[in-house]
């Protein structure tokens, strides 16, 4: 059977890591490509690379440093973050990337999905979506999270399965940085909605908070961290062995 | 010196880093005087077969991929390249393939439950049929490797090297004397993929 995926996402500002603290063997933390090694060495089934760089100086100098994680790092790669066209699909692809996630680049051009898909591949094109409560109802929200569009945000998921997404990675905005575990009920309702993998991502804290997200939502097909993986605090190996021990597939 | 032949389908720079990665001298060429020299062959693929079968067919390098296998010299399909060394494909009509594995290929729809999701994307587990197949040496029965595809290579029991369980029993590597196949990534799939491209590389030319 195919494994529950942990995934770590480093975001990457003008080619370095923007958090983290010192591992041990790891002479630079905010080197995206020691960093990835390290990742991979430890039990990461995928890495996320986020582009969060606005100048044109730092784009390029994330697509080395992409190019440069692709020759060291042999364990797929999902890059996000400024795709805004087919051409920018092409740059990372052509760096040795995966699979590549839009986001508000989906938001402005909707037709974006469905040309990246039918060149590359469903399996190419990841949405990511970033999603909150407002009146008892998700929303999405765009530009980091810092704009509501209005948009529901199931059915805005659905459609962008349906243009040809492959795999929802879901932020919850309501949980992310609280540290108190997943939004289950987001991801519910996410899960009940597509039959495309569902990556979790937002409010992980602990260990613990991994093993109920598949245990309570077994359709949920990953999991993404960020600052718990970068700050020591959750080990991967660690978490996969504890996931094992609960009866959850993981490769180990 | 490992050939990854380039026939303008597909993304390999995984494939040539990873190579690279385990010291073997690795060049991407459609040349065919390069492609005679070389110690070993890996046919790559991402995509639609028909559009890569016709590519392989109209750039010559159809007849000599045959030949050179004939020859002796190791041979490896990667996914899509996999499927191109079987006789034929069912992937949206019915489509000739290289031959050099006996079998087809067939939509996975067709043998897993219709709750599974399609592509069988992800980590998934190797279960060796051919437990002395060359390119497992440096590998052992269970170990995971990554799988993108929405199509498998059927009717090729005796050439099956290892299966993968994703509610049916689906081809995961194929062997027949110097040729070899891996529906899964090797260059994704971690130490276990590189592993595997190293007891590949290491193999000796059949006479």
């Amino acid at each position: 059977m195919i494994t529950k995926r942990i995934i770590p996402c480093l975001d990457v500002r003008d080619g370095r890591v923007v958090k983290g603290i010192n591992f041990e063997g790891l002479q630079d933390v905010s080197s995206p490509v020691e960093l990835a090694q390290y990742y991979s060495k430890n039990g990461a089934d995928e890495l996320v690379f986020y582009d969060i760089t606005a100048s044109s100086d730092g784009r390029k100098l994330f697509t080395d440093i992409l190019c440069e994680t692709a020759r060291k790092v042999f364990i797929p790669l999902t890059v996000g973050g400024g795709i805004n066209s087919v051409e920018d699909f092409n740059r990372v692809l052509k760096c040795g990337a995966d699979k590549v996630s839009v986001n508000s680049g989906a938001i402005r051009n909707p037709g974006l999905i469905y040309e990246a898909a039918k060149l590359y591949g469903d399996q190419c094109v990841v949405l990511s979506v970033d999603v909150k409560r407002v009146g008892g109802e998700f929303k999405v929200f765009a530009k980091g999270g810092r704009e509501n569009t209005g948009m529901e945000a199931i059915s805005w998921i659905k459609r962008c399965v349906e243009n040809g997404a492959g795999e929802v990675v879901v932020n919850s905005i309501d949980t992310d940085g609280v540290k108190q575990g997943f939004d289950l009920e987001m991801l519910d309702a996410v899960c009940n909605a597509v039959s495309v993998p569902v990556i979790a991502s937002g409010g992980a804290g602990c260990t613990g908070d991994f093993v109920t997200l598949f245990k309570t939502l077994p359709k949920v097909d990953a999991g993404l961290a960020a600052s718990i993986f970068h700050f020591g605090e959750v080990n991967i190996n660690e978490l996969k062995k504890e996931l094992s021990q609960n009866g959850i597939i993981t490769r180990l | 010196m490992v050939a990854i032949v380039d026939y303008g389908v597909g993304n390999i720079f995984s494939l040539k880093s990873s190579f690279a990665a385990i010291g073997a001298e690795v060049t991407v060429t459609s040349d065919e005087k390069t492609l005679r020299e070389a110690d070993r062959i890996i046919l790559p693929g991402v995509g639609a077969f028909e559009d890569a079968a016709k590519k392989l067919e109209e750039s010559g390098m159809a007849s000599l991929i045959k030949e050179l296998a004939a020859s002796g010299k190791p041979l490896m399909g990667i996914c899509l390249g996999m499927q191109l060394l079987f006789e034929k494909s069912y992937e949206y009509g019915e489509h000739e393939g290289l031959g050099l594995i006996k079998g087809s290929i067939k939509p996975i729809k067709d043998v897993i439950p219709e709750d599974y999701k399609i592509p069988h994307i992800g980590w998934n587990k190797l279960t060796f049929k051919k437990a002395d197949c060359p390119i497992f040496k440096y590998i052992n029965d269970g170990d995971y490797v990554y799988f993108v595809h929405s199509f498998y290579g059927a009717d090729c029991e005796a050439s099956t090297a290892a299966t993968t369980e994703y509610g049916a029993e689906l081809t995961a590597a194929v062997m027949d004397k110097n040729v070899f196949g891996c529906q899964f990534h090797p260059e994704k799939s971690g130490q276990v993929g590189l592993d595997i491209l190293r007891a590949f590389v290491e193999l000796k030319e059949e006479k």
